[in-house]
C-alpha cells in the first residue's frame, strides 16, 4: 500500500499535465491525416459525436476510478482496479495499463528524440538550401533504413547519433520523473504547454496568412487550397461506418484513454477535489490544440508548397521529418529556423508530456508497492525502456517498431478500456460510480451521462474492438457486406492483415524466420512480441508478489512488523 | 476556399475555442473548497 505522499501543487498544474498527457505527436499529424481520408471537414461531425458519447464518458471514468483508487493508497492501476471489485482476478487486468506504458514509451521516447535532434537541427541551420529529396535521405540516414548507414559495429548497423539523441531525451525523462509530481512533471506542464500553444498559433497563423505561394506548374500550390481540402464537407461521407471507425478510433487515442495515465494522474487528488470540470477542461483543450491547431499546419503547408496532389498520396506521420523541413526553408532564412524551432519544439513538448505521463504508472506502482524511492523507481524505469527501446531502434527497418505500436499503442489500449469501463459501470455499479464522478463536482454533470456511460460507451468500445478483431481487406462498409457473404458461401473470411486475428495468426504472411542472407523480419516481429510478452508476464508476476505482500501486512500485527 | 469549407471551418474551431475558453474560466474563477475540519466532513455516508 501507498507509502508515497505525493500530491498536485495546484489545479491549474494539474490540469496542464493532464492535458499534455492527451495531446501528443498524433494531434499534429495523425487527426488532420484522418480527416482528409475521412470526409474533410464532415469528419468532425462523428469526431465531435464519438468525443461526446465516448471520450467525455471514458475522461469522468477513469479520473473518479484514479480518485477513489487514491483514497485507499492506490496509485497504479492494479490496485485501483483492484480495490472497486471483490474479484482478485481485476489487479491483472490493470498490469495492462503498466504494460502498455512501458511498450510505448519505448518507441515514443525515440520519436522525441527525433524531434529533439531536429529542433537543433532547424536551429542550425542544418536544412538550408538543400532539396526535399535530400531532406527525406537525411531522415532515412539518421535512423538507419535503406542501407544508409555506415557506422558499421558487429556487423550490425547501429544509428549512432539516434542513439546518443534517445540517451540523451530518456535521462531527461528519467531525471523529471525523479523529481516527482509537482517537483517535476507538473513544473514542466506549467511551462512547456503554453509553449506549445504559442508555437502552434504562430505556425497556424504563418499557414493561414500565406496562401499563394506561387510555385511554377502548380495551380493548386496554395494554403488555402489544403484547408479547403480538409474543411470541406462531404456529407455522404457520414453514411460510411469506417469514417465513424477512424472517428471512434482518433478519439480514443488522442484523449489517451485506455492508458491508465489518467488514473494514475487522479489518484493523487484528494477525496473531496473536483473531477468533473478538470476532465472537461483537460480534453477540451486537447480537442483545441487538435482541431484548432493540428489542423491548420501540417496539411495548409504541404499543400502550400507540394500541391493536392502530392498530398492526397503521401500525406502521413513521416511527413513531420521527412517534408516539413524542406517547406520551412522555402522561407527566408530567419522565419524558417523560427518555424522549425516551433514546429519540432511544439512536437517535442507534446511528446515529453506524454511520455511524462506514461512512466507515471510504473512509478506509483513501484513507490507504493514495494517501497522504493523515486529516484531508484526512476532509473531501474530507465533501465527498463532502454533494453526495451533496443529491439525497436536497432531493427527498425524490420517493422520492429510498428510491432511494438500495434500491441501496446493499439490493441493493448482498447482491451483495458473496454475492461474497464465494464468494471466501472457494471462491476463497480452506476450508483456508485455516478457518485464518484458527481463527487466535489464545480459543474453539474448531465444526468443522461449516466445511460451514456453504463450502455452507449462499452458498446462504442466493443464496436471498435471487434472491428479491429475481424477486420476485413480494407473494411469499408461493402467489404464487410463481402466478408460476410464468402462466410456464408465459402466458410472462410478475408481477414485484413492488420486485424487482430490476422496478426496473432500471421496470416498472409512468409513464416520463416531465416533466409539466405540472415534473419528475416519474421525473425525480428517475433522477437519483438517475445519481448512484449516477458514484459507483461514479468509485471504480472510482480503484481502477485506485491498482492502477497499486502495480505501479510494485513494479517500481520503492526507490533510484529515494527 | 469554398464558402461551406470556410464557415464549416469558422464554426468548429471558434466553438471548440469557446467551450475550451469556458471551462478554463469556470477553473479559475471557482473559489477552492475549504479543507474538511472534522471526521463528520471527511465521511461518505
Amino acid at each position: 500500500m501507498s507509502q508515497t505522499t505525493q500530491s498536485w501543487g495546484s489545479r491549474i498544474g494539474l490540469i496542464l499535465a493532464m492535458a499534455g498527457n492527451a495531446v501528443g505527436l498524433g494531434n499534429f499529424l495523425r487527426f488532420p491525416v484522418q480527416a482528409v481520408q475521412n470526409g474533410g471537414g464532415a469528419f468532425i461531425i462523428p469526431y465531435l459525436v464519438s468525443f461526446l458519447l465516448m471520450g467525455i464518458p471514458l475522461l469522468w471514468v477513469e479520473w473518479s476510478m484514479g480518485r477513489y483508487g487514491g483514497k485507499f493508497g492506490s496509485h497504479s492501476t492494479p490496485f485501483i482496479l483492484d480495490s472497486m471489485s471483490k474479484k482478485r482476478w481485476w489487479k491483472y487486468i490493470g498490469v495492462f495499463a503498466i504494460f502498455t506504458n512501458l511498450g510505448i514509451i519505448s518507441y515514443y521516447t525515440y520519436i522525441e528524440s527525433w524531434t529533439l535532434t531536429y529542433t537543433i537541427k532547424s536551429l542550425s541551420g542544418a536544412f538550408s538550401g538543400i532539396g526535399r529529396e535530400e531532406v527525406a535521405g537525411m531522415f532515412d540516414t539518421y535512423v538507419g533504413i535503406n542501407g544508409t548507414l555506415t557506422d558499421d559495429i558487429l556487423g550490425i548497423n547501429l544509428p549512432v547519433w539516434a542513439i546518443v539523441a534517445f540517451l540523451a531525451t530518456l535521462c531527461l525523462n528519467i531525471y523529471i520523473l525523479s523529481k516527482g509530481l509537482s517537483g517535476g512533471i507538473e513544473k514542466v506542464a506549467k511551462i512547456a504547454m503554453p509553449m506549445l500553444l504559442v508555437f502552434g498559433v504562430f505556425l497556424a497563423i504563418r499557414a493561414i496568412t500565406l496562401g499563394d505561394t506561387n510555385i511554377d506548374g502548380c495551380d493548386t500550390c496554395n494554403t488555402h487550397a489544403g484547408l479547403d481540402f480538409l474543411w470541406n464537407p462531404q456529407f455522404d461521407s457520414l453514411s460510411n461506418p469506417k469514417v465513424w471507425l477512424a472517428a471512434a478510433g482518433q478519439i480514443f487515442f488522442t484523449l489517451s484513454v485506455g492508458m491508465g495515465t489518467i488514473q494514475c494522474y487522479a489518484a493523487y487528488l484528494k477525496p473531496k477535489e473536483d473531477i468533473a470540470l478538470n476532465a472537461m477542461t483537460a480534453g477540451w483543450t486537447n480537442a483545441f490544440v487538435e482541431i484548432v491547431l493540428g489542423a491548420s499546419i501540417v496539411i495548409p503547408i504541404s499543400v502550400g508548397y507540394m500541391g493536392l496532389d502530392w498530398v492526397m498520396e503521401n500525406a502521413g506521420f513521416m511527413m513531420a521529418f521527412k517534408t516539413m523541413p524542406y517547406l520551412f526553408n522555402q522561407w527566408q532564412p530567419f522565419i524558417a529556423a523560427l518555424s522549425g524551432l516551433a514546429w519540432f519544439g511544439l512536437l517535442f513538448i507534446a511528446g515529453i508530456t506524454s511520455s511524462l505521463a506514461m512512466g507515471t504508472p510504473w512509478m506509483g506502482f513501484v513507490e507504493d508497492e514495494f517501497g522504493w524511492k523515486r529516484n531508484k523507481s526512476a532509473i531501474i524505469l530507465g533501465l527498463i525502456v532502454l533494453v526495451m527501446a533496443l529491439p525497436p531502434i536497432v531493427f527498425y527497418e524490420y517493422g520492429v517498431f510498428d510491432e511494438y505500436d500495434y500491441w501496446t499503442g493499439t490493441v493493448a489500449l482498447v482491451v483495458f478500456a473496454l475492461a474497464e469501463v465494464i468494471l466501472f459501470a457494471w462491476v463497480f455499479g452506476m450508483d456508485k460510480g455516478w457518485k464518484e464522478i458527481t463527487g466535489g463536482a464545480d459543474i453539474k454533470v448531465p444526468l443522461f451521462y449516466r445511460f451514456i456511460i453504463k450502455w452507449v460507451t462499452p458498446f462504442f468500445i466493443l464496436i471498435i474492438f471487434i472491428s479491429s478483431l475481424i477486420k476485413p481487406m480494407d473494411g469499408n462498409m461493402s467489404d464487410w457486406a463481402v466478408a460476410f457473404s464468402q462466410l456464408f458461401s465459402e466458410g472462410s473470411w478475408p481477414w485484413a492483415n492488420d486485424s487482430i486475428i490476422a496478426q496473432i495468426f500471421h496470416l498472409n504472411e512468409d513464416l520463416k524466420w531465416f533466409a539466405a542472407d540472415g534473419p528475416t523480419a519474421m525473425f525480428f516481429k517475433d522477437l519483438s512480441r517475445f519481448v512484449l510478452v516477458a514484459t507483461f508476464v514479468g509485471l504480472a508476476i510482480m503484481v502477485k508478489i506485491a498482492s502477497n505482500r499486502r495480505k501479510r501486512k494485513l494479517t500481520t500485527p503492526k507490533i510484529l512488523e515494527e | 476556399m469554398s464558402g461551406s469549407a470556410i464557415l464549416f471551418m469558422v464554426v468548429v474551431q471558434l466553438s471548440v475555442t469557446i467551450v475550451t475558453a469556458y471551462f478554463f474560466y469556470r477553473v479559475l474563477t471557482t473559489k477552492k473548497k475549504p479543507e474538511p475540519d472534522s471526521f463528520t466532513d471527511n465521511d461518505d455516508s
